[in-house]
C-alpha cells in the first residue's frame, strides 16, 4: 500500500536550504462525474528522486500527473510543491506552473511557432528573460538534446522523436525543480523510443526530480529510484524497481507484469 | 448607344464613387471595431472565469438574433434622440459615428463566432502546454490560442466582412446620408426611365468591391493554416 512521507517533511519553516520534499501529494481524492479516478492518493517526492507510475490504462496515472501542477484540479486532499499549496488558478499558480515541467504524450509544441520560439516563450513571457538571453539558453538546450540545427523550423516540419526533444527542451528551459512526464514515447514510432529516452536517463543520473508515466520497463529498472504501480484510481504498490519487478506483491501487478513482458 | 449615353449623363451628375467611397469607410471602421469587439467576446467566451463567460454567451446571442435594421433604427431613435448621446457638431457626423457603432456591435456576433470556430480547431494541448509552462491565462490566450485561432477562422471571418460590406447599405436607415444605396433610391425616383442600369451600375460596384475581399480570404485561408 502507499505510504507517505514523514508528516512534517515538507513544511517549509523547518527547512534551511531548499526543502527536502519537492512534492507531496495527501489525501487526494479525484473524481470525472461518477468515475472515482484518484482513491485517496498519498505520494511523497523527494528531491532529485525519478518515480516511475506504471500501470493499466485508465488507472488514474495521467490524471495523477496532471494534478501535481494543476492541469486537472482535485476534489480534495491537499498538494503541495516545495511545501507550499497548489494556490487556485490564477498569477500565483502560473508561477508555479513555471516550476514544474510537464511533457505531454502528444509533444504539445506551439505549432505556429518555430522550435526556438517554443523554448524561448516561457523564460521570455513568464520570468520576463531577455531576448539574446533567452535564445543563447535555448540553442545550448537544443544542442543538448541532440536538435539544434532543427531551431528555425515549425515543429510540423520535424519527426516526433524530434518534437519531443524539443518539448523536452523548451520544459528545460524553465529550469524546473520537478519534471513530470506523461507517457513521453507512447506516440512514437519505435525506432524514435530510445532518442527521448536516452535524454530522460540523462537528466535523471545529472539529478533532475522526475515523475514519469510510462510503459517503458527498461527506462524503469534503469533510471528509477522508485516504481508505483497504480490500478482502478489507487497506488497499490510502491517499491525499487529491483523488488517490484522480481517480486510484486499484488495480483493485478503480477497479471500487469506477464502481460507487458510477453512482449 | 443614345440610352447609355443618355444614362452616362444622368449618372455623372451624382457623386457614385464617393457614395462607394463612404460605404468603404464604413466597412472599414465597422469592420475594425467588429474585430475587436470579437476578440474580446471570445477571450470572454473562453476565460476559466464563469460570469465573463456568460457574459459573453448574452452578448453574442442578443446581437446575432437581432435584425440590422432593428440595430440600426435603434441608433440613430434611441441613442441619438431619446438619449441625446452625441459625437461631434454636425448631424451628419453624428450619424455616420452611430452606423458605424452599430455595424460594428451587430458584426461582432458574427466575427466572434468565427473566432470561435478558430479556437475549435485548436487542440487542447495547445493551451495545457502554455499553462504548464506558466502563461497566466491572457498570455496564453494572446500568444498561443487566438493567433492559431484566427489562422483557422480566416475563411468564416471572410465571410462576416462580405456580409458587413453589402450591410453597409443599412446605414441610410441610421441617417448617414450618400451612401450607395440612399443614393439609388434618389436616382431611380429622378431617372424611373433608366432604372434597370441604376440597379446594374449599383449591383456591378458592389460586386467589384466584394471578389478582391473573396479572393484575398481564400488565398490567406490556405496560407495562413497551422500546419499540426
Ligand atoms: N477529462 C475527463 N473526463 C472524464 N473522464 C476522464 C477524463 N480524463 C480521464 N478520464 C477517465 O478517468 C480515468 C483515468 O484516466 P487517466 O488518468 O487518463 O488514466 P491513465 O493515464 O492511467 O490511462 C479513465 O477511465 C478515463 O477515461
Ligand atoms: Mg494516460
Amino acid at each position: 500500500m502507499s505510504t507517505a512521507g514523514p508528516p512534517n517533511s515538507a513544511s517549509p519553516q523547518d527547512a534551511a536550504g531548499p526543502p527536502d520534499v519537492v512534492a507531496e501529494l495527501r489525501h487526494v481524492d479525484k473524481h470525472f462525474g461518477a468515475l472515482h479516478v484518484l482513491k485517496d492518493i498519498n505520494v511523497t517526492i523527494r528531491r532529485g528522486e525519478v518515480v516511475v507510475i506504471i500501470g493499466p490504462s485508465g488507472s488514474g496515472k495521467s490524471t495523477l500527473c496532471r494534478a501535481i501542477n494543476r492541469l486537472e484540479p482535485v476534489d480534495s486532499g491537499e498538494i503541495l510543491i516545495e511545501g507550499r499549496p497548489l494556490p487556485q488558478e490564477g498569477r500565483e499558480l502560473a508561477r508555479l506552473r513555471a516550476d514544474v515541467g510537464m511533457v505531454f504524450q502528444s509533444f504539445n509544441l506551439f505549432a505556429h511557432k518555430s522550435i526556438l520560439d517554443n523554448v524561448t516563450l516561457g523564460p521570455r513571457k513568464a520570468r520576463g528573460a531577455g531576448k539574446a538571453e533567452a535564445e543563447a539558453e535555448a540553442l545550448r538546450l537544443l544542442d543538448r538534446v541532440g536538435i539544434k540545427d532543427q531551431a528555425a523550423k515549425l515543429p510540423a516540419q520535424l519527426s516526433g522523436g524530434q518534437q519531443q526533444r524539443a518539448a523536452i527542451a523548451r520544459a528545460l528551459a524553465m529550469h524546473p525543480t520537478l519534471m513530470l512526464f506523461d507517457e513521453p514515447t507512447s506516440a512514437l514510432d519505435p525506432e524514435m523510443i530510445n532518442e527521448v529516452l536516452d535524454v530522460m536517463t540523462s537528466l535523471a543520473k545529472e539529478g533532475m526530480t522526475m515523475v514519469v508515466v510510462t510503459h517503458e520497463m527498461g527506462f524503469a529498472r534503469r533510471a528509477a529510484d522508485r516504481v508505483l504501480f497504480m490500478a482502478d484510481g489507487l497506488i497499490l504498490e510502491e517499491a525499487t524497481p529491483k523488488d517490484f519487478f522480481t517480486n510484486p506483491q499484488t495480483d493485478r501487478a503480477k497479471d500487469f507484469l506477464a502481460k507487458i513482458l510477453q512482449h | 448607344m443614345d440610352y447609355v449615353s443618355r444614362f452616362w449623363d444622368v449618372i455623372t451628375q451624382y457623386d457614385v464613387l464617393g457614395a462607394f467611397w463612404l460605404n468603404i469607410t464604413l466597412t472599414f471602421w465597422s469592420g475594425l471595431l467588429a474585430l475587436v469587439l470579437g476578440t474580446i467576446a471570445v477571450t470572454m467566451r473562453i476565460s476559466p472565469i464563469p460570469s465573463l463567460r456568460a457574459a459573453s454567451t448574452v452578448y453574442v446571442n442578443v446581437f446575432r438574433d437581432i435584425p440590422l435594421t432593428v440595430v440600426m433604427v435603434a441608433m440613430a431613435s434611441v441613442v441619438w434622440m431619446q438619449l441625446s448621446v452625441s459625437f461631434s457638431q454636425t448631424m451628419s457626423w453624428d450619424f455616420y459615428i452611430l452606423a458605424i457603432i452599430g455595424l460594428g456591435v451587430y458584426h461582432s456576433s458574427f466575427i466572434a463566432e468565427s473566432i470561435r470556430s478558430g479556437v475549435n480547431t485548436v487542440p487542447l494541448g495547445q493551451s495545457e502546454a502554455a499553462r504548464a509552462i506558466g502563461l497566466t491565462f491572457m498570455q496564453s490566450a494572446r500568444i498561443v490560442i487566438l493567433p492559431q485561432a484566427f489562422r483557422g477562422a480566416v475563411a468564416p471571418i471572410g465571410n462576416t466582412i462580405i456580409a458587413l460590406i453589402k450591410n453597409t447599405t443599412v446605414a441610410s436607415v441610421t441617417g448617414v446620408a450618400g451612401e450607395t444605396s440612399g443614393l439609388m433610391a434618389e436616382l431611380i425616383e429622378n431617372s424611373p426611365q433608366f432604372i434597370l442600369a441604376i440597379f446594374l451600375t449599383f449591383a456591378i460596384g458592389y460586386v467589384v468591391i466584394v471578389i478582391p475581399v473573396g479572393l484575398l480570404t481564400t488565398t490567406l485561408s490556405r496560407r495562413l493554416a497551422v500546419k499540426r
